[in-house]
């Protein structure tokens, strides 16, 4: 069987997902995929009406489980230069970064 | 009994009744670590001596000084005559996929390597608040995607306290390996697709994952947020019990976290069994597989001594007075682990996009042109291969052109997986079950090494602990003897929604039935 993700795909989803990968995690990784949505198709032969609603969460969330919802105030953090100290680069409270590439939109 | 072998309810009534103070066990505990762990997971292990290799490796970061601080602090108000909580003075872990604020949270990557937390997950904080002692953060899969540890970016990762050749399971492994090795009376793990369960089996400890929504996520590091389940591992089922006590309810920051209020698990232990009825379903003793070799799914028997302790175990509950119905059907255990491959991975590629080494963890130090590129090389040299096999695959099958075919099916899927449940607990059904009695693992630990490398295979070891993580419902895994390899067998209980107290309060019987067998004697030889 051909594979499903094949090297175009692949280098597709590599660019669509930010990552760079030598040419040894690429087979690796490629091969995995492929692996694992033979998998996946295990679930194509389950026959399910197309009337059964999807389920996101196991338990429901019923009103009578539901936390209420907190107020929607604003609560100021008490040392904001502790966060901005976890950035890997900062200046004056700022995060830096390098330069952020722009495309004209036709 | 030594201190560091005395169960956390004992410890905290021993300390607070002042035969022991919360530094003496503390420090018996600390001992007990530097006998048995050896170096902790260090992202540039280099090579190790014989005798390091044959310890267990639970940590990454141990706290000690904080620990001691905590301690005293307790042992200052026991002083005073102030209120000291129910966990007072007993030393736990931490999977370091919890946030502590002022400790480093790794989740077992580079790209959080250097990461200080600023704040506290909640169950953490609850923990501490009853009085217990943190004594540091223990190892696990990278960002929890693993059965084995192995994938941890800090090495050594934990070994298998039963035989230190074995993984110890995952992706709590250090957590299992902890509390099994008797460098903490409990910790806390996460379960998403048995995350806590199999390594409590394959380990020989107590694991629970609770009830969706049972226990606040806030603080930890997401995985798949409609499956991540927070949970105690223990030595015992009154200490899980205690433990779930603190830190299931719910939680402001949270919203996932469910109002339902907390029964008294600790209470419920002393409850009766009689007239309540477990569940055997035949297809919780034979597993599914896709074999990439021939391309076709195979099916096998699980292993005959699992399935031998489960059956015991159904005697000896039997014999306490519970009501045994055989042959419940679960038609759709099988597709569980196809179904989690969509799903959680979907649900893992959305949240490492924030891993971007722009506000906090590694940033690539190559030169950069621009942003983009800082992003794909930060990610490319901070995410280790299965964060990145994650992303790929969350992305491919949630692309708009296949997300009909894959994403939405497999969430249909897990209805149907729901469904099984529903019908088997219904009280008006033909079932009425109070709980579903199963193996935890198809196996016991397999060999370092044996699985990892084959995601696929890795995956399967989830077979018959991922369906309560669709469905949503509790599950304990509870040591039940040992194979003819001297490694540990896990047994599962299964539950309706919010059952946890009914689960441990079975767990326990059978732990009191069993209490006088000779496995329940042996102690790892570590």
């Amino acid at each position: 069987m051909a594979d499903e993700i094949t090297q175009d795909v692949f280098r597709h989803l590599v660019g669509l997902a930010a990552l760079e990968l030598n040419l040894e995690q690429e087979e690796y990784l490629r091969h995995e995929l492929n692996n694992q949505l033979k998998a996946i198709h295990e679930l194509a032969v389950i026959p399910i009406d197309e009337s059964t609603p999807i389920t996101l969460h196991g338990i429901t969330y019923t009103p009578d489980v539901l936390s209420p919802d907190r107020q929607d105030e604003w609560v100021p953090y008490q040392n904001p230069e502790e966060i901005i100290a976890q950035a890997p680069e900062s200046e004056e409270g700022y995060i830096l970064v390098p330069d952020i590439p722009h495309e004209e939109l036709e | 009994m030594e201190l560091w072998n005395l169960s956390a309810y004992q410890v905290a009534d021993m300390v607070r009744t002042k035969q022991t103070s919360a530094m003496d066990v503390l420090e018996a505990v600390l001992s007990r670590i530097s006998m048995v762990d050896g170096s902790p997971g260090k992202l540039e292990s280099g090579t190790h001596t014989s005798e390091n290799e044959q310890k267990v490796h639970s940590f990454i970061t141990l706290t000690v000084e904080r620990a001691r601080r905590q301690a005293k602090a307790i042992d200052d108000k026991i002083a005073s005559g102030e209120h000291v909580g129910l966990l007072a003075g007993v030393p736990f872990t931490v999977k370091d996929i919890f946030v502590v604020k002022g400790t480093p949270s790794t989740a077992g990557s580079r790209i959080l390597a250097n990461f200080i937390a600023p704040y506290t997950a909640t169950p953490v904080e609850r923990l501490e608040a009853a009085g217990g002692i943190m004594l540091g953060k223990v190892n696990l899969d990278e960002f929890t995607y693993g059965s084995s540890n192995e994938s941890s970016a800090f090495q050594p990762s934990p070994r298998n306290p039963w035989n230190l050749n074995r993984v110890p399971g995952g992706s709590s492994g250090g957590s299992a390996t902890s509390v099994a090795a008797g460098e903490g009376m409990v910790s806390i793990g996460t379960d998403t697709a048995g995350s806590i369960r199999q390594p409590a089996a394959f380990c020989g400890v107590v694991g629970v994952k609770p009830t969706y929504g049972r226990v606040s996520r806030y603080g930890l590091i997401a995985f798949g947020s409609s499956l991540d389940c927070p949970g105690p591992l223990s030595r015992n089922v009154k200490d899980a019990a205690l433990t779930l006590k603190i830190i299931a309810g719910a939680d402001q920051r949270d919203t996932t976290a469910v109002a339902v209020p907390v029964p008294d698990y600790v209470a419920a232990l002393e409850k009766d069994i009689r007239g309540l009825r477990i569940g055997l379903s035949p297809d919780y003793f034979t597993i599914a597989f896709f074999d990439h070799q021939s391309g076709t799914l195979q099916e096998q028997s699980i292993d005959p001594v699992i399935r031998d302790a489960v059956y015991h175990a159904a005697d000896v509950l039997s014999d306490m007075g519970a009501e045994i119905i055989e042959d419940v059907p679960m038609p759709h255990t099988r597709y569980g682990i196809p179904a989690y491959f969509v799903i959680s991975r979907v649900e893992a590629a959305s949240n490492l996009h924030r891993f971007d080494g722009v506000k906090y963890g590694f940033r690539t130090q190559d030169r950069v042109s621009d942003l983009s590129e800082m992003y794909r090389k930060t990610r490319a040299q901070g995410f280790g291969l299965q964060p990145k096999l994650r992303i790929l695959m969350g992305m491919y099958v949630s692309a708009a052109q296949y997300s009909e075919q894959y994403y939405l099916r497999a969430l249909r899927v897990r209805t149907l997986i729901r469904k099984d449940f529903d019908v088997i607990f219904d009280p008006l059904g033909s079932y009425r079950l109070d709980a579903l009695l199963t193996p935890t693992t198809p196996t016991t630990a397999f060999p370092l090494g044996a699985v990892y490398g084959d995601s696929v295979l890795m995956q399967y070891a989830d077979q018959l602990t991922v369906p309560a993580n669709h469905a949503g419902v509790p599950g304990i895994s509870l040591p039940a003897g040992f194979d003819k390899e001297g490694l540990p067998v896990g047994i599962q209980l299964l539950g309706k929604d919010f059952s946890e107290d009914k689960l441990l309060q079975i767990g326990f019987k059978y732990e009191q039935g069993t209490a006088f067998e000779s496995w329940r004697k042996k102690t790892p030889n570590i």
